[in-house]
């Protein structure tokens, strides 16, 4: 099978999953949310519609909330990609905000979860402290069928203030590649 | 749920890009892909080709000249919402990205695939019909501009031939002082809207309007610049009075009648936003120094 940059029916691609390098080779016609979940065996990221409009496949691309569904794995190469499996710490240490959600009773079923947590990590890289709308702004683009959202809400906020106490560890989260910042690509 | 075999090209110019637009008979192209890929998932199109344009640097730009904001058609919606350029110079557009689906479908969706879309209830048509925007579009035949309010042929339906490419729009800037204004009634945040109003006001120092624009979207296929009501309002000293008698003109628009409400119900949206988004630019006017 001819791997080569030019082939338009397989590509070989090569990424960052989760702070790995990783290296594949796709078809053309996955998405990066069927690449993460068959290829590479990631099934945290989940798919609830496959059209854009649920935000359970929704993971981080260069540090920006993507819907999963709605881009090509070949369109990954060169990108860092993180998923929910890459929110905690190598030592098991769950992320502030999954810990808040497991303290404020933020998911039942589960399904929507991991859609949640990465567009929240990113919210609270671009707003820290974030008032409550912009939270309930900020998740419009994830259904949740179980907690009514009062419970994602509470759990944000807690996370949020975990996340600013004073000596709250310094974690390595995935930081939003902000437009003036960003090199041409 | 998953899309079908199709063969797949990334060129890095518009050149490549329009070369193979020309030579591959079953070809669409992939621009943020927050339109194309549902569609492609749903396999309500089975291209035999996709032409991503996201290698083409070219096409990512926002670019400020003394006249005029240039962009181009890749430029990501998040990077539009966040531009320093823009807020300064559109404010408007600023104001109205903020509506554009949800956070997620902005860092992917682009300003021109947007357009070319054309949905009738999206809000970026609808800033580009209030700031009477000029398009470029390419092919191999070369490059050909299109005033914004010639773009739209019919529903969703944009007057670009199958092997052309939407690369730039220009957003002509409104005078230093300008007022301006976007509202939009949806069932929830991020919805498509029902309708939207977009206005923008020019006020001199005795509180007359010198210039005025007022763009309904969601009424019909097309976002619609209701010129009565802006000839109505140029010449006349900026009121909430005035607001209210002028755009009652929009009652009589022609309207869509669909699921999401009957023509009388938008036609009586269009009376209240056009006057909710002239008041907010009135609140923004200031007169130039």
């Amino acid at each position: 099978m001819d791997a080569s940059t030019d082939n338009t029916t397989r590509r070989r691609i090569a990424l960052t999953v989760n702070g790995r390098t990783v290296e594949a080779e796709v078809e053309v016609r996955h998405t990066l949310a069927d690449f993460l979940r068959h290829q590479l065996e990631l099934t945290g990221t989940h798919l609830g519609c496959e059209h854009g409009v649920c935000g359970a496949c929704t993971v981080l691309v260069d540090g920006r909330s993507t819907r999963g569904c709605l881009m090509l794995a070949v369109q990954a190469n060169g990108c860092t990609v993180t998923t929910v499996e890459g929110l905690a710490a190598a030592d098991g240490t769950l992320h502030p905000l999954q810990q808040a959600f497991k303290d404020h009773h933020g998911l039942q079923c589960g399904f929507c979860t991991p859609g949640m947590l990465t567009t929240l990590v990113e919210l609270l890289a671009d707003n820290p402290q974030p008032a409550e709308h912009e939270v309930r702004v900020a998740i419009s683009g994830n259904l949740c069928r179980c907690t009514g959202y009062q419970a994602i809400v509470d759990a944000t906020l807690a996370a949020a203030r975990a996340m600013q106490a004073p000596g709250a560890a310094q974690r390595p989260v995935e930081a939003p590649v902000l437009p003036a910042a960003r090199a041409a690509r | 749920m998953k899309p079908p075999a199709f063969e797949y090209h990334d060129p890095r110019s518009v050149d490549e890009a329009v070369a193979l637009m020309a030579r591959l008979d079953d070809a669409r192209v992939l621009a943020g892909g927050q339109s194309m890929m549902p569609m492609l998932n749903m396999r309500f199109v089975l291209p035999g080709h996709l032409i991503d344009l996201g290698q083409i640097k070219a096409l990512n730009h926002i670019d400020g000249h003394a006249d005029r904001l240039s962009i181009g058609a890749m430029t990501r919606q998040r990077d539009l919402e966040y531009s320093p350029l823009v807020r300064a110079h559109c404010p408007l557009l600023t104001e109205a990205i903020q509506w554009v689906g949800h956070r997620q479908t902005r860092n992917r969706g682009t300003f021109g695939g947007s357009l070319c879309q054309l949905d009738p209830a999206a809000e970026l048509p609808a800033v580009c019909a209030a700031l009477d925007a000029t398009l470029t579009v390419a092919s191999v035949r070369g490059e050909r501009s299109v005033a914004f309010a010639d773009f739209p042929a019919g529903y969703m339906t944009p007057s670009i031939e199958p092997d052309e490419l939407l690369t730039r729009i220009e957003l002509p800037h409104w005078p230093v002082g300008h007022g301006y204004g976007f509202v939009e009634f949806a069932r929830r945040h991020g919805d498509y809207a029902v309708v939207l109003a977009a206005a923008l006001l020019s006020v001199d120092a005795a509180g007359r309007i010198t210039r005025a624009s007022v763009t309904l979207g969601g009424i019909g296929p097309a976002p619609v610049r209701v010129t009565g009501v802006e000839q109505a309002l140029v010449g006349q000293i900026a009121s909430g009075a005035l607001f209210r008698e002028t755009t009652e003109a929009c009652r009589s628009l022609d309207a869509m009648e669909d699921i999401h409400a009957p023509a009388s119900y938008r036609q009586q949206l269009a009376v209240v936003m056009a006057r909710r988004a002239l008041e907010a630019a009135l609140a923004r006017a200031h007169p130039a120094r």
